[in-house]
C-alpha cells in the first residue's frame, strides 16, 4: 500500500472498495493494530497506530471482524460472546447482559446453546458481528461483512449494519459489492494499493462518470436531437423512439432538457436514470489507475 | 500481565477439550498405565511370576518404571499445544483473538497454562496411584513404605519443565505447520531425547541419582528459558498474521 490518506467521521459507514489484492485486508489489520505499518500515521480517536500503549486502548474501543469469521466450532453461540467478553474484560453481569441483548437481536438466541459449528453461513457471520460488538466498541472494522452470504443472510447483515449506523457507531466496511456500498456507505474510497478516489457514492457518479438518462419519446426525429445538442449534450445512444445522454446533475438539468425537447415537438412518455452506477465509476477508476 | 486473561485463554481452551475428548484420553492414557498397569506387573513379579523378584530388584523396577512420567511429561502435551495453537490456526480463530486487547504474552501464557495444566494433573494423580499401588504391592517384601522418596520427588520436581519444554517447542512447530496431527507428530519426536535419557540411565551412561537428576533440572531450566524466548518471538501478532503458515 501506499498513498493512502483518508479520514472517516464519527459515525459515519465508510466504505472501502477495491479488487482483490489491492490491500483492503491490510489496511484494515493496520487500523485494527493487527500488523504495522511501515511508514506514515494512522489515528483512531486520538490514539496512534504503533504506539503499543495507544494500540491497547485501540483495540479496546474498536471491534473487529475478519474476513474469516474465526468462531470457536465445537463452543456453543453463548459461550463464543461470553469468553469474547471476558478478553474484553466485562463483568459476568455486563456479559449475561450483552450476550442475551446481541443473540436476541440477531435472531439467535433460541440457539445461544447450540454449537457455532452446526450453524449456517449466514448465522456464523451474525455471531461473529454480535462477538465484535461485545464490548460495545465506538469503531467497528468489517472486512467482507457478506462475502459468500445468500441474498436473504447479506440483506439481514446488511439491516444489521444500517442499525448499527442509526447508533451512530463508525463503520469501516471492506467490501467488493459496490452495490452493497452503495446502500449502507455514507462515503466510499476506492483503493488498488493507492487510493484512487473518496467521496460519497453519489459524489463519485456525478463528479467521475456523471450520470446517464434515458429519454423515451413516441418519436426521436432530427428536431429533437438538435434541440438536444443546443444545449450541449451528444446523444450516446437513439433509437426510434429513446435516445441517452449524459448529465452532470439530473435534478438541475433534466427540467430544461426535458422544456427544450417539447418545445421542438417531442412527445415525452418517460425518464429515467440508467447506467452510470458506483459500479461504472469503480470500473473505469481500477481500469484507469 | 494480566492474568485473568491468560486464564481466560486457557479456561476457553478447557472448554473445547470438554468437547474433544480424544485429547483428553490422550494425556490421561500414559499416566493411568504408569500408575496402575505398572504396578499390577511388578505385583506379578512378585508373586505369581516363575522366578519372583527380590527386594533390591523390586527397588531398581520401581525406580526405573518412575523414570516413564518424566517421559509422560515431555510427551503428553503435544497432543494439547498441538491442538490449542493449530486447531486456532485451522479454525481461524487467531485473527479476532489477536484484535482484542489481550497483550502477545497473556495470550501465549494462556497457551502455556492450557497446555500444561492437564498433563500435569495426570502426571501428578499417575504418580499418587503408582506410589499408593506400589506401596501397597511391596511392602511386605521390603518392610517400610518405599514412597515417597527423594527420587520420584526429583522427577516429579522435573515433570513440569520436561512439559514445559514441549508446549514452547509445540508453539515454534505450530508456526511452521498447519495442521494438528503433523505438530502432533513432530512434537512426539521429543520423546526421543527423554527415551535416550532413560536408556542412559539403564545402562549406567547417565544413571538417574539423586544429583544427576538435579544436573538435568538445572539443563531443563537453561533450555525452557531459551526455548521461551524463541516462542515468544515467534509468538508475535504480526508474525503470527504474515508468517504462520
Amino acid at each position: 500500500m501506499d498513498n493512502v490518506s483518508l479520514n472517516v467521521e464519527e459515525g459515519e459507514v465508510f466504505g472501502f472498495l477495491g479488487p482483490n489484492g489491492a490491500g483492503k485486508t491490510t489496511t484494515i489489520r493496520m487500523l485494527a493494530c493487527l500488523i504495522s505499518k511501515t511508514s506514515g500515521k494512522a489515528t483512531i480517536g486520538n490514539y496512534d497506530t504503533g504506539k503499543s500503549l495507544d494500540e491497547q486502548k485501540i483495540r479496546r474501543m474498536i471491534g473487529f471482524l475478519p474476513e474469516n469469521v474465526g468462531l470457536y466450532d465445537e463452543l456453543s453461540a453463548y459461550d463464543n460472546l461470553d469468553f469474547y467478553g471476558r478478553y474484553y474484560g466485562l463483568s459476568q453481569q455486563k456479559r449475561k447482559e450483552q450476550i442475551e441483548y446481541f443473540l436476541k437481536l440477531l435472531g439467535l438466541w433460541d440457539k445461544r446453546d447450540v454449537a457455532a459449528g452446526t450453524f449456517s453461513k449466514g448465522m456464523k457471520q451474525k455471531l461473529a458481528l454480535g462477538r465484535a460488538l461485545i464490548h460495545d466498541p465506538e469503531v467497528l472494522f468489517l472486512d467482507e461483512p457478506t462475502a459468500n452470504l445468500d441474498p436473504e443472510a447479506s440483506k439481514t447483515i446488511r439491516n444489521f449494519i444500517l442499525q448499527l449506523k442509526s447508533e451512530k457507531k463508525t463503520i469501516f466496511l471492506n467490501t467488493h459489492l459496490l452495490d452493497e456500498a452503495e446502500k449502507i456507505c455514507d462515503r466510499v474510497a476506492i483503493l488498488k494499493t493507492k487510493l484512487v478516489a473518496t467521496g460519497s457514492p453519489e459524489e463519485l457518479r456525478s463528479s467521475l462518470a456523471g450520470r446517464r438518462i434515458q429519454v423515451r419519446l413516441q418519436s426521436v426525429d432530427d428536431s429533437i436531437v438538435k434541440a438536444v445538442n443546443k444545449l450541449g449534450y451528444q446523444i450516446a445512444e437513439k433509437t426510434v423512439n429513446s435516445f441517452v445522454i449524459m448529465v452532470k446533475d439530473p435534478e438541475k438539468e433534466n427540467p430544461v432538457i426535458l422544456q427544450e425537447i417539447q418545445n421542438a415537438g417531442g412527445r415525452l412518455q418517460f425518464v429515467t436514470e440508467v447506467g452510470s452506477s458506483l459500479e461504472d465509476v469503480y470500473l473505469k477508476l481500477v481500469k484507469e489507475s | 500481565m494480566n492474568l485473568q486473561n491468560s486464564w481466560a485463554v486457557a479456561a476457553k481452551d478447557f472448554r473445547i477439550f470438554r468437547k474433544k475428548p480424544t485429547v483428553i484420553y490422550a494425556s490421561i492414557a500414559l499416566p493411568v498405565i504408569i500408575g496402575i498397569v505398572f504396578p499390577l506387573i511388578l505385583n506379578y513379579s512378585l508373586h505369581k511370576a516363575a522366578h519372583p523378584v527380590g527386594a533390591t530388584e523390586a527397588e531398581t523396577l520401581m525406580d526405573s518404571f518412575s523414570i516413564f512420567f518424566l517421559v509422560g511429561a515431555a510427551i503428553i502435551p503435544t497432543a494439547i499445544a498441538s491442538y490449542s495453537l493449530v486447531g486456532e490456526k485451522v479454525q481461524k480463530s487467531l485473527e479476532p483473538l489477536l484484535a482484542t486487547p489481550m497483550t502477545d504474552g497473556e495470550i501465549l501464557f494462556g497457551k502455556i497454562i492450557s497446555g500444561l495444566l492437564i498433563p500435569l494433573v495426570a502426571i501428578y494423580a499417575g504418580s499418587v496411584m503408582f506410589m499408593g499401588l506400589m506401596d501397597n504391592f511391596t511392602h511386605s517384601l521390603l518392610g517400610f513404605y518405599y514412597y515417597p522418596n527423594s527420587y520420584i520427588g526429583v522427577i516429579l520436581l522435573c515433570a513440569p519443565l520436561a512439559s514445559l519444554l514441549s508446549v514452547e517447542l509445540n508453539v515454534i512447530i505450530s508456526s511452521r505447520l498447519s495442521d494438528v496431527r503433523s505438530a502432533q507428530q513432530l512434537g512426539g519426536l521429543l520423546l526421543l531425547p527423554f527415551i535416550g535419557l532413560y536408556l542412559a540411565s539403564e545402562t549406567g551412561i547417565f544413571p538417574f541419582t539423586n544429583s544427576n537428576l538435579l544436573i538435568l533440572a538445572g539443563a531443563l531450566v537453561v533450555i525452557n528459558v531459551l526455548l521461551f524466548v524463541a516462542a515468544r518471538a515467534t509468538f508475535q501478532r504480526e508474525e503470527i498474521l504474515t508468517s504462520w503458515r
